[in-house]
């Protein structure tokens, strides 16, 4: 050991949004707060500025702010009986590093999981019987209830600054919103965005259906905004470069947007970039955490920061890992379904309809990661899944997010993809194509889990996180589901053309496309420790004064994008911190 | 800088949306003059790619994107340029990716990329195997058979007809996405040589502001592209 930091009260590992929500949040405190990034430091002026920061090969398609996996990266296999082979180049999920992690290059879209969700279990058994469950399916409830995060929600939403329409407050429900969506307090804390013309299109189609459209609700700016933190936000100018990239407008939802700028004016508030942490380190007696080591890249030696309250606030594979390689908590094992550490690991399944319109104009450069119309009449909530045969559901959305002709081309089945076929197809359709996708949830299951890997090992010798998953039956009829309802609405549009992209049964998880950045569970909560790993206010059942936030902590995955979600937990775990735990730090439950 | 008519300028539109403070700082690209024709692509010298490997990029990208027909093809937008500097660069050799062994290279394609090899090795190993299957199969090396032929043994490639080692699996996908790539990112980085390819499709690049434009439902947005160094189309 190198080097021995000062004591601080609080030590936060990841400077993204849970890292920011937390850091506040404790610094308003009065707490001594440190937050730890492995990555480099970065903020919307100069890093994100325009216009270099709209170059769809630096940042789109060669992946300019993401995690190199030269430096950190998974294995994954698709089972128990294949061997992991690390994800040596990006493709299916995109790790955000730096200042603000993920919250810098999402797309901005923003929920709350639907009434059922909170108590999946409880509500698919009541309702349908246990039966309609596959017997390897290891869904449980959340241990807190909607009603109690509620307020938490609330806060979030106002915090990031979220553009919605809302279609249920206070069990009223409100024309124009989402009316499957569970009853909030308030009103969204920014008026819905306006939708370019291919969400409109699916609007009037899914409205003739008998659908439900309502629109998109996301952390993007309709207006000029301020939050609590006095932190200001400037309406979007829908400039089609969210998704990978840094906002350069002050438009998107991000953790420098929100919050950064006024915690770092708080003189006990610190944060070290290039600073990696290795390991959460235990007391002897194993019951609490003395504190973090990491590496430092700036001098190239290994640091101990010791510190009274460690809170794990990195992104979900990272924070499973740092479970897993510091021994806290029994790790998973899906041959004896004991232990808890990356169990219930679960993704996202999508799918859509691509509709070609030969003399329509969508101008797909025009754009925001949480553009156009959605419908939840297909949601959780809404599904009999005793007739239908699985468990789960999907929003469905039209609206463009960008049209970077590198990475974004539709073309109809069909058209060569080279030579003068292509080029021709580029000229015709380019322009002329829009999408209605299904964001679908994925139950959690006995043999989908994260571990360490046995072979391969990171930059600092640690061995890899392992991840085991592939594409569920259950998630197949899902999908196919989704397909079958969608095919008449995007039909009925009247397209020139149209193809569908569901996956089908026998499909294997593909790593090669993108699919999405939704990785969630491995260190759930709950209230059984035999089941969870966190008690109901996200806090180490093991280690009374370690506790972890992110996606990680879902049971099993959402219908929904899940920053809603995160940042929900993030302030109801943090205000049972502060007004439960340290006037008397213990375990909570 | 060209504005729409009856619409707000560009510099008015930042001004009016300056929310904070700091978004003034935005820099707007100065009025870009064109800039002065760059040397011949037969006159080039590339930073990485040696003569055999230069002579293959410049024919088969030829074919990937052709010059005839509408839009510009991949010689005419400076591709075999895009592919050397990229080459030559990180992507080139795999910088920024998990390259350390042990390799499973023969692995399903689902599971990405599995060779050791990074992509510049991988065009340096690829290229001669793949002339003397040409020469073998149809007389000559790939550069010197006719346009017909050209297409027949990429597609020969492109199937894997050749059976090539799995070490070197990934080349034809690689170099089909990098001419893509090249063809269509800004052209700074060698390719997309006046915008012409943006032009071509209608993309109208860096210009990012499209308030106005939103509810222009159906309306073909009229403003060619401009790109990041400030050059306008």
């Amino acid at each position: 050991m190198a080097r021995t930091e000062k004591k601080k009260d609080v030590v936060l590992v990841g400077f993204g949004w849970t890292g920011a929500i937390m850091g506040i949040e404790l610094a308003n405190e009065g707490l001594e707060v440190l937050a730890l990034e492995r990555g480099h430091d970065q903020a919307t002026v100069p890093d994100f500025q325009y216009p270099n920061m709209i170059d769809e090969l630096k940042y789109g398609i060669r992946y300019g702010m993401m995690e190199k996996p030269a430096n950190t990266t998974v294995t994954i296999r698709r089972s128990l009986d294949e061997e992991a082979l690390p994800y040596r180049s990006l493709g299916t999920f995109l790790l955000g590093t730096g200042v603000g992690g993920a919250g810098t290059h999402w797309n901005g879209l923003n929920w709350r999981p639907m009434q059922s969700e909170y108590r999946l279990k409880s509500y698919v058994t009541e309702k349908f019987g246990a039966d309609v469950m596959t017997e390897d399916m290891t869904i449980q409830d959340y241990p807190m209830t909607y009603e109690e995060l509620e307020p938490h929600f609330d806060r979030f939403e106002k915090v990031a600054g979220i553009s919605g329409t809302a279609g249920n407050i206070n069990g009223k429900i409100v024309e124009g919103g989402n009316p499957f969506e569970a009853p909030r307090s308030d009103e969204y804390p920014m008026p819905a965005m306006p939708s370019t013309w291919d969400g409109v299109k699916f609007r009037d189609a899914a409205k003739a259906a008998g659908y439900h459209p309502f629109p998109s609700p996301g952390g993007i700016a309709s207006k000029d905004y301020k939050n609590e933190y006095n932190m200001q936000m400037g309406p979007c100018n829908h400039c089609g470069f969210c998704e990978r990239y840094g906002c350069y407008n002050y438009s998107k939802s991000s953790p420098q947007t929100a919050i950064i700028d006024a915690l770092k004016r708080k003189k006990n508030f610190e944060y070290r970039v290039n600073s990696e942490v290795l390991r959460v380190e235990k007391a002897a007696d194993g019951k609490t955490v003395t504190g973090v080591t990491y590496f430092d890249h700036k001098t190239g030696e290994e640091v101990f920061q010791p510190a009274d309250l460690v809170i794990l606030t990195a992104f979900a594979l990272n924070n499973v890992h740092l479970m897993l390689v510091s021994g806290i908590g029994q790790p998973y094992d899906p041959n004896t379904n004991e232990g808890v550490v990356g169990r219930n690991y679960a993704y996202q399944i999508t799918g859509g309809y691509t509709l070609f319109f030969k003399d329509e104009n969508f101008n797909p450069f025009i754009g925001t990661g949480a553009n156009g119309f959605c419908i939840d009449d297909f949601g959780i909530d809404n599904i009999d899944f005793a007739k239908e045969g699985f468990v789960g559901g999907a929003y469905w959305r039209a609206g463009q997010t960008n049209g970077q002709p590198g990475h974004t081309m539709p073309l109809p089945a069909g058209t060569p993809s080279w030579g003068a076929g292509w080029k021709k197809g580029i000229g015709e359709w380019y322009g002329h194509a829009m999408n209605i996708g299904a964001h679908g949830s994925v139950m959690s299951y006995r043999g989908h889990y994260l571990d360490l890997d046995p072979t391969y090992k990171d930059r600092h010798g640690r061995p890899m996180l392992r991840m085991t998953y592939n594409w569920h039956p259950n998630e197949i009829r899902q999908t196919q589901f989704m397909k079958q309802k969608m095919e008449p609405v995007a039909k009925s549009m009247n397209p020139t053309t149209l193809q569908e992209g569901f996956k089908k049964e026998g499909a294997m998880f593909d790593v090669r496309p993108y699919q999405t950045t939704h990785n969630t569970g491995g260190t759930v909560t709950g209230d059984d420790p035999k089941t969870s790993v966190l008690n109901r206010y996200l806090q180490s059942w093991d280690c009374h004064n370690l506790f972890v936030m992110g996606a990680n902590t879902f049971p099993q995955n959402t219908q929904y994008n899940p920053t809603g979600m995160v940042g929900g937990l993030a302030y109801w775990a943090v205000n049972a911190i502060r007004k439960d735990y340290l006037p008397n730090p213990r375990p909570l439950v | 800088m060209r504005d729409i008519p009856g619409l707000p300028s560009r510099r008015g539109f930042l001004k009016a949306s300056a929310a904070t403070a700091a978004i003034a700082g935005i820099a707007v690209p100065a009025k870009a003059e064109q800039k002065p024709e760059p040397v011949a692509l037969t006159e080039y010298q590339p930073d990485c790619l040696k003569p055999s490997e230069w002579v293959f990029v410049m024919a088969a990208v030829a074919r990937l994107i052709p010059s005839d027909g509408d839009g510009p093809g991949a010689i005419e937008t400076r591709v075999p340029v895009f592919i050397d500097k990229q080459l030559a660069g990180d992507y080139g050799k795999a910088s920024d990716w998990y390259m350390v062994g042990p390799y499973e290279p023969a692995a399903s394609p689902l599971r990405g990329w599995q060779t050791p090899l990074a992509p510049l090795e991988i065009y340096q190993q690829a290229i001669p195997l793949f002339d003397e299957w040409c020469k073998t199969t149809h007389g000559k090396i790939f550069a010197e058979l006719d346009a017909e032929t050209q297409d027949k043994a990429l597609t020969s490639l492109q199937k894997d007809e050749m059976k090539i080692k799995p070490e070197l699996r990934e080349f034809f996908g690689i170099l089909l996405a990098n001419t893509k790539e090249g063809y269509f990112s800004d052209p700074m980085y060698g390719g997309n040589h006046g915008m012409a390819a943006w032009k071509y499709i209608g993309f109208p690049g860096a210009r990012g502001s499209y308030k106005e434009w939103v509810g222009k439902h159906n309306v073909k947005y009229p403003l060619g592209p401009v790109s990041i160094s400030g050059e306008r189309g």
